[in-house]
């Protein structure tokens, strides 16, 4: 049976980790390519990289790290931020990402989900969802609304319609991030993942809130997620990713524990 | 020199440079010759059999692989690779090449894991291999080690003989096929880590005959 994955997130700026990362055993780490090779080393899944570069003329920068990334590491990654067309998504794809994926330009423009997997498959197409929790409405059923910039702007969509949505146009997979419990530490938000991945037909990576390593057994348990996304857990030394997954492998839960 | 076939089927890059971080150069090409003349032969491929196909007999590609299978250069399928070396595929009602008798069939709708939650299609992520034998291009690699997969198909080879592996998503599939001098693969190696590795470095020593 598939493994539950799990998948360090980096954010990136101007081709450079936005915070250094202090490992467990105080290993230094501010390029993401060094970075990429670590986590690659320990076990990780799959990476996330989060380019945060907000100059849109800087681009190139992240397309070399990628392309710097590609040849250290072979397990697969994501990049978002910042992709809009489907050039954008070419770029990315060509110096050796495994997929993009696309948070607010597919709520502007959900045509782009349809062309970017027309174009590159399904499989390379990852729906970013950024979610806040509203009471339910005739509007927003579910009681999560999709937001952007951020969460700072309410879009109007209910987020389970809209992952519908993306699903039905042909997205391969949805990383749902909760605004709410995002950095919080607090762990993920349960009932909104299981809600989401329960309801859609492809893979759901959790997103938002893990700070203790029960909380990645909770998510995958009572979550019914895919995958899950960690940050500051073994960014900043609190785990490694071995100790996780033993953590979750003695919980009864498939994980990949030979790399 | 090692070719890998180029029929404009996704992205190839990701197989070169997997081989050129274990210190093997490699061509990427659509030309026949060129593919005839390798040492050995690698066939990857991300997308749909039926294009697949259309494009392999545009660039007579397919009567090359037949030929280079026929006079015993090492071949190695990977994913889309590895469902066009059998001889028909239900993914756009398409005839393949006939390297290896059988289909290639699509998960069915309603698979379901032991504990009874639905599973998705396509089978995306890590997963294990059980091998059925021995073979030089799985050499040192740890039983237990899992590979990266991305499909919606599966091949479904006739004869029992042909299954070097087999992978559990609801069902058992055949997701290590081998004959003779072909090895393939429905999993990806380039994306499968450390193991992966070993197997792509592997096939790059293997002299193309099926002992242990």
């Amino acid at each position: 049976m598939l493994s539950k994955r799990i998948i360090p997130c980096l954010d990136v700026r101007d081709g450079k980790l936005t915070k250094g990362i202090k490992f467990k055993g105080n290993v230094d780490i501010g390029d993401p390519v060094e970075m990429a090779a670590f986590y690659y080393d320990e076990g990780a899944d799959e990476l996330v990289f989060y380019d945060i570069t907000a100059s849109y003329e800087r681009r190139d920068i992240m397309i070399e790290t990628v392309r710097k990334v590609a040849e250290r590491i072979f397990i697969p990654f994501s990049v978002g931020g910042g992709i809009r067309t489907v050039e954008d998504m070419r770029l990315v794809l060509r110096a050796g990402a495994e997929k993009v994926s696309i948070n607010s330009s597919a709520i502007r423009d959900p045509g782009l989900i349809a062309k970017g997997a027309a174009a590159f498959g399904s499989q390379a197409i990852v729906l970013g969802m950024d979610v806040k929790r509203v009471p339910p409405s005739e509007k927003i059923p579910s009681g999560y609304e999709m937001v952007i910039d951020g969460g700072r702007t309410f879009t109007g969509l209910d987020a389970l319609a809209w992952a519908r949505e993306g699903e039905r146009l042909g997205a391969g997979e949805i990383c749902l991030n909760s605004i709410d419990a995002d950095g919080t530490q607090k762990g993920y938000e349960l009932r909104l993942t299981e809600l989401i991945a329960t309801n859609v037909n492809i893979p759901v990576i959790a997103s938002g809130g893990a700070g203790a390593i029960e909380h990645i057994n909770e998510v995958f348990t009572e979550g019914k997620a895919d995958a899950a996304l960690i940050a500051s857990i073994t960014h900043y030394g609190t785990h490694t990713i071995r100790e996780i997954k033993s953590y979750l492998h003695e919980k009864g839960i498939k994980v990949r524990m030979t790399w | 020199m090692i070719a890998i076939i180029d029929y404009k089927a996704g992205n190839l890059t990701s197989v070169q440079r997997a081989l050129a971080f274990i210190g093997r150069d490699s061509v990427i090409t659509s030309s026949a010759a060129e593919v005839l003349a390798a040492e050995r032969i690698i066939f990857p491929g991300v997308g749909a059999a039926g294009t697949a196909m259309f494009d392999l007999m545009r660039l007579k590609l397919d009567t090359a692989m037949v030929e280079a299978y026929g006079i015993g250069k090492p071949i190695l399928g990977i994913c889309l690779g590895t469902q066009i070396v059998m001889e028909r595929s239900d993914e756009n009602h398409t005839r393949c090449l006939g390297l290896i008798k059988g289909e290639v069939l699509r998960f069915p709708e309603n698979i379901s894991e032991p504990g009874g939650r639905k599973l998705k299609v396509p089978h995306m992520g890590w997963n294990r291999v059980t091998m059925k034998g021995k073979h030089p291009v799985f050499n040192g690699i740890d039983p237990q080690s899992e590979f990266y997969f991305v499909h919606s198909y599966y091949p479904g080879p006739r004869e029992t003989r042909n299954i070097l592996g087999e992978t559990f998503y609801g069902i058992p599939f055949a997701s290590v096929l081998a004959s003779s001098n072909l090895v393939a693969v429905q999993f990806h190696p380039e994306k499968s880590g450390r193991p992966g590795l070993k197997l792509l470095s592997n096939f790059c020593m293997w002299d193309g005959k099926d002992h242990a």
